[in-house]
């Protein structure tokens, strides 16, 4: 029969994360049994520390100010407006409401029931992925002592679902692969594999993989004699086999592959080698995937003659990215694969640039990556931020070796140039004599900025301290790295300063109706995400790293020691590293849709999604501030 | 003896009706149900004129419960080309229709003991009773609320005749499905909270005020 009423409730529902993402007829179903409140100016739904009611709430109209009590003051902790949900939470988590909730205004909401939302978060993966996503950002609670750490116990049964979402994705691998034994001669071996038209076997006792041989064997060691065509396959198989359960995605493969070097993967039963062999899973097979394959990227990069090469293979890997984005692959796996690619170009990049000079280089010296590069951060075409360092020489040859290596590192920031890493506006690249030193001028450099803290100088060096080795000699780096920790040990107050001047960048408080999230009026429709939302992320690991002596560049990665050295502070670290999963994710997604860094965000733009993504980062960003603020007393300085 | 015969004769829906009037009622507002409806007709003449669809919304406890909702259309040879562009409905539509005997049968079952609330109440109110009429029944024993004479309760309302729209616009309730019965009477339930709300601000409200006809403020 006609329900009009429901039919209305459907269309604002299906507008708002997380119900546009559910089928219009389980929608209908839902908004069949809504339930319409309707709340006064300052009406309370529900209090804190209330049991949850049967409903969970989302905004028709109006807006809903939620908050808690602690220590006797009343914090307004988030305001929803239309389209925001709230009060699920606790429902899910079978716990008490840990905040209150109240109309701001006159408000309409409707009250959806639990039970019914229930299946939809196991029926429908998208969900839960929200959810947790959503939830995630937000496990901190800065004021209860007594919730910390617990927050996550319970969302196990949405966990599982989140999983099952990443098995869809599963890769697809050649079924019931064919196998020899591995006492058959190899010339044997290469008949069956040329009647068969594969380009590996697997060498199997009762089917339990023990070994493989590919192409490339018969090639390097066959065709070059190392081998006879008659010895036997054992002789020349690669073994152990790297195998993998079936079940294996995408994402898993690629990072195997990555890991262990291998062309081929073999799918077992139980994921072991001991177990029997159902698949294979080859290069190829991926390839067909994935259209572009980060190896396949880096091989040709190793390849590429000349600057022209590399930026085509680059504008390849932009593609790789814009494809993992949309495919929901882990952004730190896409950090990963983006900067193996990036590091490539510049190593290629180096070694052209020595060939063309025509001499090898006079000494030992390592090229380093400082900034987003050096956090191996970099996803999307960036400025280029380099610096060289080389062993210290006597006085007399001096000069000549930093002239040759200024000229070296003006080729190859010339030839990333060409790639499509831009000059770096500040001239931070080892083309620069400033930036071009031997070990001891390094050293005496960061002593200088470390011990003599002032604003102006901070701010210069703080690109350095996230320097990643990209080429070249890793002792000289290590020494380098070892002495930069161990000054800042000497000297912890430079910490303080380290952090005064990164919040200096307060957190955005939130977009909604009238709330503007720049306050400065300046760029008004246009939120910088980068400044405003990662940084402050990105400089809080930086200094809690430099202050535990961590030699880690990477954000996401720092959180993560960060959780294990401070485990009294895992849930901000923790909800600080989801958030900045979601603001790259972000931020990267967005500069592949406009074709630029992705720096500011349109915010008339945004869809409602993304604004409660982006909003649900910015507690944890206010969150690690405080702690930034409290730790390293930064009000007691200038 | 003749009202007894009678009584005896009527059908079993209707008995069932009767029933739920012998439970007392709460005689609170926030806990008697109430039951928002519109109708939309081929006309205002409450004789020759008749019921197109009814819609429904129950409010109970303030809250406006969607899965206690009633929508039907009818099946009527009366029909006037006029009213279609108010109200939509086609005289050979591909909507489901009952006759007017099932819609009312069906709509009375709904209706049970509730407190009927509508715009304009005494309208809708006669239509559902000429219906009643035609089937030989007696007329509804709900009470009903206007909200248009509720509204006049406010502080500072003069004048007679406030229509949906104009209180719509006062009340910034946003007129999606403005005429069909449905849509009407949830666009009605949103007002009944809204005024029953701001009265409250104003002054204490209790249950018998919401029946009073005159401008009457109650005991204040």
């Amino acid at each position: 029969m006609k329900n009009t009423i429901a039919e209305r409730i459907l269309d604002f529902l299906k507008d708002y994360p997380p119900f546009n993402l559910i089928q219009k007829d389980t929608l209908l179903e839902i908004a069949k049994k809504v339930e319409i409140h309707y709340f006064e100016k300052d009406q309370i739904i529900f209090s804190q520390n209330d049991t949850p009611h049967e409903h969970f709430y989302i905004v028709n109209e109006g807006v809903i100010r939620l908050y808690r009590f602690a220590e006797g003051k009343k914090h307004i902790v988030d305001i929803c407006d239309e389209g925001d949900l709230f009060g699920l939470r606790p429902l899910i988590m079978k716990e008490n409401y840990l905040m209150g909730a109240a109309a701001n205004e006159e408000s309409i909401i409707y009250a959806i029931p639990i039970h019914l939302f229930n299946d939809i978060i196991l029926n429908f993966p998208k969900v839960s992925q929200f959810l947790i996503a959503s939830f995630a950002t937000n496990t901190r609670d800065p004021f209860s002592e007594k919730h910390k750490g617990k927050l996550f116990a319970n969302i196990k049964a949405i966990k599982k679902v989140e999983n099952s979402f990443i098995e869809t994705q599963s890769a697809k691998y050649t079924k019931n692969p064919i196998t020899c034994s591995a006492n058959i001669t190899i010339q044997e071996a290469a008949i069956i594999m040329t009647k068969n038209v594969i380009n590996s076997i697997v060498i199997a006792n009762n089917n339990i993989p023990i070994g493989i041989i590919t192409d490339k064997d018969i090639r390097t060691k066959i065709g070059t004699g190392l081998f006879k065509i008659t010895d036997t396959v054992e002789t020349i198989m690669a073994s152990p086999v790297v195998t993998f359960p079936e079940n294996i995605t995408v994402a898993e493969a690629q990072i195997a592959r990555l890991k262990h070097k291998v062309s081929h993967l073999c799918i077992t039963k139980d994921g072991t080698n001991t177990s029997e062999l159902v698949g294979i899973l080859s290069e190829h097979d991926l390839n067909l995937i994935q259209g572009n394959n980060p190896l396949l990227l880096i091989k040709e990069i190793k390849q590429a003659k000349d600057a022209e090469t590399l930026k085509y293979i680059r504008s390849k890997a932009a593609e790789l990215t814009k494809g993992y984005i949309e495919q929901e692959i882990p952004i730190y796996f896409v950090t990963k694969v983006i900067s193996e690619i990036n590091t490539a170009i510049t190593k290629s990049a180096i070694e052209l640039s020595i060939q063309e000079i025509g001499t090898k280089p006079p000494v030992n010296y390592s090229w380093f990556a400082v900034g987003s590069q050096g956090r191996k951060e970099q996803l999307l075409m960036t400025d280029q931020d380099n610096a060289l360092v080389f062993e210290n020489v006597t006085e007399s040859e001096y000069e000549n070796v930093k002239a040759y290596f200024l000229k070296l590192a003006t080729k190859v920031t010339e030839k990333l140039n060409i790639v499509g890493f831009d000059y770096c506006p500040a001239n931070i690249m080892a083309s620069n004599p400033k930036w071009c030193l031997s070990i001891d001028e390094w050293k005496q450099q960061f002593k200088e900025w470390i011990k003599d803290p002032i604003p102006e100088k901070i701010l210069l060096s703080i690109i350095f301290y996230d320097f990643e080795l990209i080429y070249g000699n890793k002792e000289l780096y290590n020494k380098m790295a070892t002495s930069v920790l161990k000054y800042i040990k000497k000297n912890q107050i430079f910490l303080s300063f380290l952090g005064k001047v990164t919040l200096d960048n307060p957190p955005p408080l939130g977009f909604f109706k009238q709330f503007l999230v720049e306050q400065d009026g300046e760029n008004k429709d246009n939120f910088d995400i980068k400044s405003r939302a990662i940084r402050p992320l990105v400089d809080a690991a930086r200094i809690f790293s430099l202050y535990h002596g961590l030699q880690i560049n990477n954000t996401i990665a720092r959180y993560k020691k960060l959780m294990e050295v401070e485990p009294q502070n895992k849930d901000l670290f923790e909800s600080c590293s989801n958030a900045f999963k979601i603001l790259l994710t972000f931020r990267t997604s967005q500069g592949l849709a406009n074709n630029d860094s992705g720096k500011f965000v349109d915010i008339n733009s945004l869809s409602k999604a993304d604004r409660l993504k982006l909003k649900s980062c910015f507690n944890p960003i206010k969150n690690v501030q405080e702690a930034l603020k409290i730790r390293f007393k930064t009000t007691q300085i200038g | 003896m003749w009202n007894w015969f009678k009584h005896k004769n009527y059908p079993d829906f209707w008995k069932e009706y009767l029933k739920t009037f012998k439970i007392k009622q709460p005689k609170s507002i926030e806990k008697t149900r109430f039951i928002v409806f519109d109708t939309e007709t081929t006309g205002l003449d409450t004789v020759k004129d008749r019921i197109l669809s009814i819609g429904a919304i129950a409010i109970t406890n303030g809250i406006i419960d969607v899965a206690d909702n009633f929508e039907i259309y009818l099946k009527q040879d009366e029909f006037n080309t006029d009213t279609v562009e108010i109200h939509g409905i086609l005289k050979e539509g591909n909507i489901e229709k009952f006759s007017e005997e099932k819609a009312i049968e069906y709509f009375i079952n709904y209706l049970q003991n509730a407190v009927l609330i509508a715009h304009h109440a005494a309208f809708d109110v006669k239509m559902i009773n000429a219906a009643l009429t035609r089937m030989n029944l007696p007329k509804l024993k709900n009470k009903s609320i206007d909200t248009g004479i509720l509204y006049k309760k406010l502080d500072g309302k003069t004048g007679n005749h406030f229509n949906l729209d104009a209180l719509c616009k006062e009340f910034n309730i946003p007129k999606h499905d403005r005429h069909t019965a449905s849509g009407d009477a949830f666009i009605t339930a949103l007002l009944f909270l809204k005024i029953i709300s701001k009265l409250k601000k104003e002054r204490t409200v209790y249950y018998s005020d919401l029946f009073r006809t005159t401008n009457n403020k109650g005991l204040i």
